[in-house]
């Protein structure tokens, strides 16, 4: 009897690692594309002031209460979230597009553009970070644009540095060598061998850049080095519900925080379930 | 044709070969075995007669052109020791194989390639179907010299004499030159026609 039980149980269709990477990636894609659509739709409430609603704690009318001007928190909140998640956006993919060139780069045309690069990989990485972001931010007069470009120049070098390991290996490879003793073109062989080599590991890289982006952001601006007050970004909301804080205010800071880190770990869990699921090594499990 | 290395000497570091003054010759109607010990540069050797790598010293020459450097498919061919690192994890085993000359379905059914395997992945077949699918490849029309790197050396005895049996009729037939770089004394006197011994 208990035999037969065991061999029912096991044929029993169970979800496998691969189906469950796979509802981990498309719940965090839904879930993020939810807060960038509803925060732009919440473009009116968010700043819409009401004298009778000031200070409120949360409620069932305002889930993350209200601030000192009768504004609902929530609808602030999801809107700084999709500003965050459009500079995010921004920032990532032209930092990921210099990562992809210069580590090609690197890797295609001799020692001397190596060196070059690689030592510019160094000075930035070497730059603490925050004080990159800070003084290029300033440089280009804050606001959105030098959030955007000071986030995207200070997070390349990772992400170049791991395209040029990628495209030295599989320059070495056999089968590329090989195919070029077939006769097979340059350009054929990297579009055919390379590329697809390289661009699970560009994709993984740019997802997994969002969330640095998007906590950069919120830094730059908490600090006040980053978006203007007339852009609620969440390092806005942030910065401004310092002062409410000792009032007693904790609603202010707290949801708008707690969504933050939430959606940081979101594009983290949406970056690393695709890696698993394209990497060749976990891809079947 | 007549294929030869002049001089030959080959390092990886600067000041420290492992190669050195290396000559030899081989005729394309020849089966020439090349005898070394583990570790010798066997591999390297191959590389640089295939045109694979420039010799740090000295040329290889196909009918007086040097090898390193030739444009379009070569006509000395390599079967690399490790055929799960010669074919690419992502292409399809058809695919893989269009990229060389057309191969002669005689030579595909000799090497009891089945036609299914060419719809597979390479990580879907066995090692030792995976090398006798990339001596097939190696077998272009254009091929006129053959270099084996140890080619047989993790597979079975069966297929290994199958392997050299069809390896033998072939060059016979189509006077392609064959390199057989291999550890295996014996191995090369039962295949070549003359054997030269490499010693340090």
């Amino acid at each position: 009897m208990t035999d037969i039980t065991i061999l029912q149980q096991y044929k029993k269709p169970r979800l496998n690692q691969r189906h469950k990477t796979l509802i981990y990636f498309i719940f965090a894609v839904v879930l993020l594309l939810c807060i960038a659509i509803s925060g732009s739709l919440m473009g009116e409430i968010a700043i819409t002031t009401r004298s009778d609603a000031k200070n409120l704690l949360p409620s069932m009318a305002h889930p993350f209460g209200t601030d000192w001007l009768g504004r609902d928190m929530l609808a602030r909140t999801l809107k700084g979230l999709s500003i965050s998640i459009v500079i995010g956006i921004l920032a990532s993919v032209i930092s990921a597009i210099l990562a992809g060139i210069l580590g090609v780069l690197a890797a295609s045309f001799g020692k001397k553009t190596d060196a070059v690069i690689e030592f510019l990989i160094n000075v930035v990485l070497g730059i603490p970070h925050l004080l990159l972001l800070l003084l290029i931010s300033y440089a280009l007069g804050k606001g959105m644009f030098g959030v955007v470009i000071a986030v995207a120049v200070s997070h390349w070098p990772m992400l170049a540095r791991v395209i040029r390991g990628e495209v030295l290996a599989i320059k070495e490879a056999p089968y590329v060598k090989i195919a070029k003793k077939l006769g097979q073109h340059n350009l054929k062989i990297a579009r055919k061998h390379m590329l697809p080599h390289i661009f699970p590991q560009f994709l993984v890289g740019f997802i997994l850049l969002f969330p640095h982006a998007v906590l950069h952001e919120a830094a730059l601006t908490f600090l006040g080095f980053g978006l203007k007050p007339e852009q609620p970004g969440i390092g806005i909301i942030l910065s401004e519900s310092m002062k409410y804080l000792s009032l007693g205010m904790w609603w202010l800071a707290v949801f708008p925080g707690l969504a933050l880190l939430s959606t940081v770990l979101l594009f983290d869990l949406m970056g690393s379930s695709l890696r698993s699921l394209i990497d060749p090594h976990s891809a079947n499990k | 044709m007549l294929l030869e290395a002049r001089e030959i000497s080959f390092g990886y570091k600067k000041g420290y070969h492992i190669l050195n003054n290396i000559s030899f010759a081989a005729e394309s109607s020849e089966r020439v075995g090349i005898v070394a010990p583990s570790g010798f540069g066997k591999t390297t050797l191959c590389k640089i007669l295939a045109g694979y790598s420039k010799p740090s010293n000295g040329q290889v020459l196909l009918d007086g052109e040097d090898v390193y450097g030739m444009k379009g498919y070569h006509p000395v061919q390599m079967i690399w020791q490790h055929p799960e690192t010669s074919v690419n994890p992502r292409l399809r085993l058809k695919e893989t194989i269009a990229e060389g000359d057309q191969i002669e379905q005689r030579i595909i059914n000799a090497l009891g390639i089945e036609h299914d395997w060419l719809n597979r992945f390479p990580g879907e077949l066995s090692g030792g179907e995976l090398q006798r699918f990339c001596i097939a490849r190696a077998l272009g029309q254009r091929t006129r010299f053959l270099i084996a790197d140890e080619i047989s050396t993790m597979l079975d005895m069966i297929t290994q004499a199958q392997i050299w049996s069809f390896l033998l009729e072939e060059t016979e037939k189509r006077k392609l030159g064959l390199i057989v770089v291999t550890h295996n004394t014996a191995l090369a006197e039962k295949v070549c026609t003359r054997i030269q011994i490499l010693t340090k």
